[in-house]
């Protein structure tokens, strides 16, 4: 038996490449093989042939030539792209959004879970937990359709405002009101969730660390500020690397649900202007270069906030 | 001093008590007005000024419209299909993947996990994808809904990290025993992973249920619809004054508030019945993630 396997190992390595090793996979993994089969043929399909299908960026892409029949243009999309009103302005939208979200909806799911955490009876606890996990899982449609009907003239939001003498109007067709909304229905949806993971990272704290802290007499914030804190810092800086990662990859659905005309100048991000500039329109050439623009850049950052991670925690995501 | 110390602890808990009351009441209260304005009569609704706290004047007349407007009922049942067809597509393919890139000694592995996770970094794009969606055929079709996003690599990276903590032992005396790979998995390995089984059904289904934007851009034809993109005719393009025919139009302004907030109810009520019967498990998949994460 030891013999055959060693003969095995042999061939391989006289037949050296990954053909070789391929082949020998087969005869000793048959059913593996059989497994990946449909797994690594959809990412092709869908991963990887759109992948090869973004050299539209450099081409004039017409429907009927196809990825590969339409004429080369080099970098010409990019240069009208570069050179647009609409370059700086949804570059500029998208870095902002994504600044103002890592101001308010990186902090405050820390500080709910810390909260959380000082709650000493489990049925409040949980219950508190249930409610506000509960927004995480009603549909984006709904999230942005009850913000339109609070937000609307005649909605609950302005007559709040009419008590205090305010001005009867629909917030969602005023530029200055936009981000503040954006990230408003944001953290009304995800920071009890998101809070999870520092609620999990806190249970991992060992308890004896507390006893010890009390004995050397300290008191609950002196505990929060000196054992808590430290116990889940790791988590914080992954979490804060990760989030810078996803810096540049805002998506387009709740941009698309919630901006109009009115808000362009500061609701349009580049995945909505791609999405609108590319199937709206139709312009899939310009909008592929827009689009690829954006991925290099995406792929950039969370290349690099992953080896960063790497090096401060010795964790990374993969 | 011990007194000192008492109330402070006393005060600590009031204050943290009361921010989470605060939270909570900010979560909730939404929803709560939602509830009372789709069971209030339409005309006081829109006379009332400020906050509610109990319906005004109930009333079930703006359900009656939800029920027989008929893009709800199509739009129910085409989720359903999705949410059933597609969570069973993604849940076996998520598995294969899993599961291949868990057997270390598959010498595959080294090349096919690297081809999976480089497409969390780069991808086509929005453009390319469509087109490549388009060029299958699958334009206007409802397996556009299913086939393009039936693997989320995130969840398969989850799968895999469960697979990975079960002992080696166990799978190589059953191997020794003259099992094939094929019922290792499905008599072994499935059978001992309940909990992920349970977080991924949790994860595609919420995922296909609440998803609307590859429907939006692969269908047009309406009898396919998901339920989403009928809400957002609803809520958001205002298309429900469709609804109530053959009034004037100040009366049907009023009458399609309160439909909409009906209809909100009755879109939403389902996922958030079932929700906090299931939390565990879906806190558990963040778990799993975060373990690696």
């Amino acid at each position: 038996m030891k013999i055959k396997g060693n003969i095995v190992r042999g061939n391989a390595k006289t037949k050296s490449g990954v053909f070789a090793e391929i082949k020998r996979d087969y005869k000793l993994n048959k059913y593996l093989v059989f497994f990946s089969i449909p797994v690594v043929v959809w990412y092709f399909i869908f991963h990887y042939v759109p992948m090869y299908g973004v050299i539209i960026a450099f081409k004039d892409y017409n429907v009927a030539q196809g990825f590969l029949a339409s004429k080369w243009v080099g970098i010409e999309h990019f240069k009208t792209f570069f050179k647009s009103y609409y370059f700086v302005r949804i570059l500029i939208n998208t870095l902002l959004l994504s600044f103002y979200n890592l101001i308010f909806s990186f902090p405050i799911p820390i500080i709910l879970a810390l909260v959380l955490n000082e709650v000493r009876s489990k049925v409040l606890k949980s219950t508190i937990q249930t409610i506000t996990y509960m927004p995480h899982f009603i549909s984006l449609v709904v999230i942005c359709g009850m913000a339109y009907i609070f937000l609307s003239k005649g909605g609950p939001i302005n007559s709040i405002a009419l008590l205090f003498g305010g001005e009867e109007i629909n917030y969602l067709m005023y530029s200055q009101y936009y981000r503040i909304i954006y990230i408003a229905l944001g953290l009304w949806q995800n920071a009890g969730w998101n809070s999870i993971i520092y609620i999990a990272a806190l249970t991992a704290i060992d308890i004896t660390q507390y006893e010890a802290a009390e004995i050397d007499g300290a008191n609950r914030l002196h505990k929060l500020w000196h054992v808590t804190i430290p116990g889940i810092l790791p988590t914080i800086i992954i979490t804060l690397i990760l989030n810078i990662g996803r810096f540049m990859s805002e998506g387009s659905d709740k941009t698309i649900l919630l901006y109009n005309e009115a808000t362009y100048e500061v609701s349009d991000i580049i995945s909505s202007y791609v999405y609108r500039n590319g199937l709206l329109k139709a312009d899939y050439s310009s909008s592929a270069a827009i689009g690829l623009f954006n991925s290099v850049i995406n792929m950039l950052l969370i290349y690099g906030s992953n080896a960063f991670s790497r090096v401060v925690n010795e964790t990374s995501l993969w | 001093m011990q007194k000192k110390t008492f109330n402070m602890g006393v005060a600590y808990d009031v204050l943290n008590t009361s921010l989470l009351l605060l939270l909570s009441l900010i979560t909730l209260y939404p929803l709560l007005y939602v509830l009372f304005a789709s069971f209030s009569d339409s005309n006081m609704l829109a006379g009332h000024g400020g906050l509610l706290h109990k319906p005004l004047g109930f009333t079930i007349a703006s359900y009656r419209y939800v029920f027989r407007n008929s893009s709800i009922w199509i739009g129910y049942g085409n989720t359903i299909l999705y949410v059933v067809f597609g969570t069973m597509l993604s849940l076996a393919m998520t598995t294969l993947g899993a599961y291949v890139t868990s057997c270390k000694d598959f010498f595959w592995t080294k090349y096919i996990m690297p081809y999976m996770v480089f497409t969390m970094f780069f991808s086509g794009g929005l453009i390319p994808t469509f087109l490549v969606v388009k060029g299958l055929g699958l334009y206007d079709n409802p397996l556009a809904l299913l086939l393009p996003s039936c693997i989320s690599t995130w969840n398969l990276i989850i799968m895999r990290t469960f697979f990975s903590g079960i002992p080696r032992s166990l799978k190589e005396s059953t191997k020794i025993d003259g099992a094939n790979e094929w019922i290792i998995l499905t008599r072994i390995i499935l059978p001992l992973s309940g909990s992920v089984i349970a977080v991924m059904i949790l994860y595609y289904a919420v995922g296909l249920w609440n998803g609307w934007f590859n429907a939006m851009i692969y269908l047009r034809n309406r009898s396919l619809f998901p339920l989403q993109l009928f809400l957002r005719e609803i809520l958001i393009s205002n298309s429900g004054d469709d609804m109530v025919l053959g009034i004037n139009d100040a009366e049907r302004q009023t009458i399609s508030e309160s439909i909409k907030y009906a209809t909100i109810i009755v879109s939403t009520l389902p996922i958030l019945t079932i929700y906090p019967l299931l939390q565990k498990h879906f806190v558990k998949g963040v778990m799993i993630g975060a373990v690696k994460g």
